[in-house]
């Protein structure tokens, strides 16, 4: 059970305890006089796997920890405490060479194609680069690679745009080079973190349709990391709902949405607009706000806005995940009177 | 349910241009656009980045940059807006409309108590009133919108996200103006709070009678909270009517083909989103004829070259479509213009 058994069950990324904390930036003084530093608990004691060729959902608040969880998982952080183990190798254990090979199998498509495409690259550039440092032998190669991969994301023909800069290009098409630089070193695991949020909405059907097909057209596997529960239906197989640092709900996408176990969950789901006016929410928005994640609130995290809480209980003892129905887990104490 | 009780126009706009003078030449941000704004409802104008809407917004209350071109006819109160003189203008935007900016940490001044900003925001339209009965008003105005009193010595980065929302929507509301606008002020906000932040917006219309205009990309929020919906495209506008009869039968083929992308969290809705071709025009050069014609499945010949009109085609409906419309050099698919067409 604790030992990652790697590709033979299926599972590409094991996450085991995932615990990241920052320290508080404060003066020399403050620390003096406090004696201590304090602590940013962003992620704290998240577990959970994902399976190969699957797109498995993070969707939280912002402050959820839910891109830290991203970026730990493809190491560009490194966990304050556990385990990530990528195809059975634990990520910890690597040497930076080693850890920069591997990297060439986990590729990451942000937010914000303008913030992450150098203005002054052309997009030859920009999808070149990546090829570069993992290809470095194959010279030849490089040109085709890119080409080939543009005409995937459906920039064609490649010519057109090979020695555009991005600031010629609209949002979607710049959506496309990052997809493209991406996904051209070949990779198994893609870390998608809210990849289509800045586009427009009649735009964003397309690149998430863009996103399924180059998933089974490449065999991939997405972490896809969002705040959007409405556009993660569209896309994610499994889904995980994360609040201040912790994994409050995980299983089937279908299955949670269905049912939705944790109240956290629940009001989330409920806060999602519907775009039908017959279908307006009735009901009321959890108290409150997320609270701070330097001193989160004892016991379960959600107690103090949860209209369930039994202070007796939930403001002591932290619940753990536990599986309710088949392949749901849920971490609140009282999950069943929701079943 | 919905209070519109049409007739009681508060705001009218009629044949509005605005356009921007760029280096690369001018931009026609807004064209052609009319549209009724009646006493009590709440309008969503919804539309994606660079349709115009919040430059639309921004016109309302002569907020627009200078170089800016302004043609047309804003009528508040029966009054054209777009002959004020400063002092008129100054009235406008005090008592007369106000509007709840975006990001509340970039319109706070960091430096200013909460109490500052809003005592501030009276004093400059209303000289007269003592500081006493001023602070005990804006005491009661906090109060009601969920903020303590205590908190009007804050300063901004002490408040939560929520609260400073809350604070935004106090400066909205705190001259009593007949119309707020609110223009994306719910972007930059988790769900949760964007929804709460929906429902201050109702509880606000309820409890003093305000006229609200939600800007917004997301048309899931105007379902949620508009009597009527305004959809933009391109500088235009598209379709308005009650959101019932838009959302349940949008005529516009861009609002039905925007309706039919829109993802939605229920499960039982279908699964496929509409895939539409194309992204919204760059307006340095927008297409001739109607704006949408490249990205239009229903597209005929006449579209792109002539634009057509923003005309009725039920009670309270306006759509900008030459389906709808009857015209000399109009020929196209001719079935299926006269099947949909029969208003």
């Amino acid at each position: 059970m604790n030992s990652p058994s790697g590709a033979a069950n299926g599972t590409l990324v094991e996450v085991r305890g995932l615990t990241k904390w920052f320290p508080v930036q404060t003066g020399l003084l403050d620390r003096l006089l406090a004696g201590r530093t304090d602590y940013v608990h962003a992620v704290d004691g998240v577990s959970f796997e994902i399976r190969r060729g699957e797109v498995f959902g993070l969707a939280g608040e912002s402050g959820s920890g839910k891109t830290t969880v991203g970026r730990l998982v493809i190491h560009l952080e490194k966990p304050t405490e556990g385990t990530v183990h990528f195809d059975g190798v634990d990520l910890a254990s690597l040497s930076s060479e080693d850890l920069r090979r591997l990297r060439r199998r986990m590729q990451v498509i942000f937010q914000d194609p303008m913030a992450s495409l150098n203005p002054r690259m052309s997009i030859r550039a920009s999808i070149e680069h990546p090829v570069r440092i993992h290809f470095p032998d194959d010279r030849e190669g490089h040109e085709g690679m890119v080409r080939e991969i543009l005409e995937r994301v459906g920039l064609t023909p490649p010519e057109i745009f090979l020695d555009k800069y991005p600031h010629q290009l609209s949002g979607g098409q710049r959506q496309r080079v990052v997809i493209a630089r991406a996904l051209v070193t070949r990779p198994e695991l893609v870390l998608a973190d809210e990849p289509i949020a800045m586009a427009d909405v009649s735009v964003r059907a397309l690149l998430l349709d863009l996103m399924i097909q180059l998933k089974e057209l490449l065999s991939l596997t997405y972490l896809f990391i969002t705040h959007d529960l409405a556009t993660a239906r569209y896309i994610c197989d499994r889904i995980g709902i994360m609040y201040l640092g912790k994994l409050c709900e995980i299983g089937d996408l279908r299955e949670v949405y269905a049912h939705p176990l944790h109240p956290y969950t629940q009001a989330l789901m409920a806060a999602v607009p519907v775009p039908d006016p017959h279908g307006r929410r009735t009901q009321p928005m959890p108290v409150g706000e997320i609270p701070n994640a330097i001193n989160p609130p004892s016991g379960c995290r959600f107690h103090p806005r949860c209209p369930v809480a039994r202070l007796d209980r939930c403001s002591v003892e932290e619940p753990e995940l536990r599986e309710l129905r088949p392949g749901h887990r849920v971490a609140c104490h009282f999950a069943e009177d929701f079943l | 349910m919905s209070p519109v009780t049409p007739g009681e126009l508060l705001l009218q706009v009629c044949n509005l241009n605005v356009s921007y003078k760029t280096r690369t030449g001018p931009v026609s941000a807004v064209s052609d656009v009319s549209l009724d704004i009646y006493r009590g409802e709440i309008l969503g104008l919804v539309g994606e980045s660079g349709c115009g809407k919040s430059t639309l917004g921004r016109a309302l209350m002569r907020m627009l940059p200078r170089s800016a071109r302004i043609e047309g006819q804003i009528l508040f109160h029966g009054r054209e807006v777009l002959g004020f003189d400063d002092r008129q203008l100054r009235e406008l935007r005090g008592r007369g409309i106000s509007m709840i900016f975006q990001d509340p940490m970039t319109s706070l001044n960091p430096v200013q108590r909460i109490g500052d900003h809003l005592t501030e925001a009276v004093q400059v339209h209303e000289s007269d009133g003592g500081k006493a009965d001023l602070r005990q008003r804006i005491g009661t105005l906090v109060e009601r919108l969920g903020i303590m009193r205590q908190r009007l010595s804050d300063y901004p980065h002490q408040l939560s996200g929520g609260m400073r929302q809350r604070v935004m929507i106090g400066l909205g509301v705190v001259l009593s103006p007949d119309l707020i606008i609110a223009d994306e002020a719910t972007t930059s906000l988790d769900v949760i709070v964007a929804a709460k932040l929906l429902d201050q917006l109702r509880e606000i219309r309820e409890e003093f009678g305000v006229t609200i205009i939600l800007i917004t990309h997301n048309i899931a929020q105007v379902a949620e909270l508009a009597d009527r919906v305004a959809v933009m495209y391109a500088g235009r506008i598209a379709e308005v009517g009650s959101v019932y009869d838009v959302f349940d039968g949008p005529q516009h083929p861009y609002t039905q083909g925007l309706l039919r992308s829109v993802p939605s969290i229920k499960l039982e809705d279908r699964e496929e989103l509409y895939k539409m071709p194309g992204e919204p025009p760059n307006l340095l050069s927008p297409p001739a004829g109607c704006r949408f014609h490249p990205r239009c499945p229903e597209a005929m010949s006449i579209c792109s070259r002539i634009a057509p009109g923003l005309l009725p085609t039920m009670p309270g409906r306006l759509v900008n479509c030459w389906l709808y419309q009857e015209h000399s050099e109009k020929d196209g698919p001719a079935a299926r213009t006269t099947a949909r067409g029969a208003a």
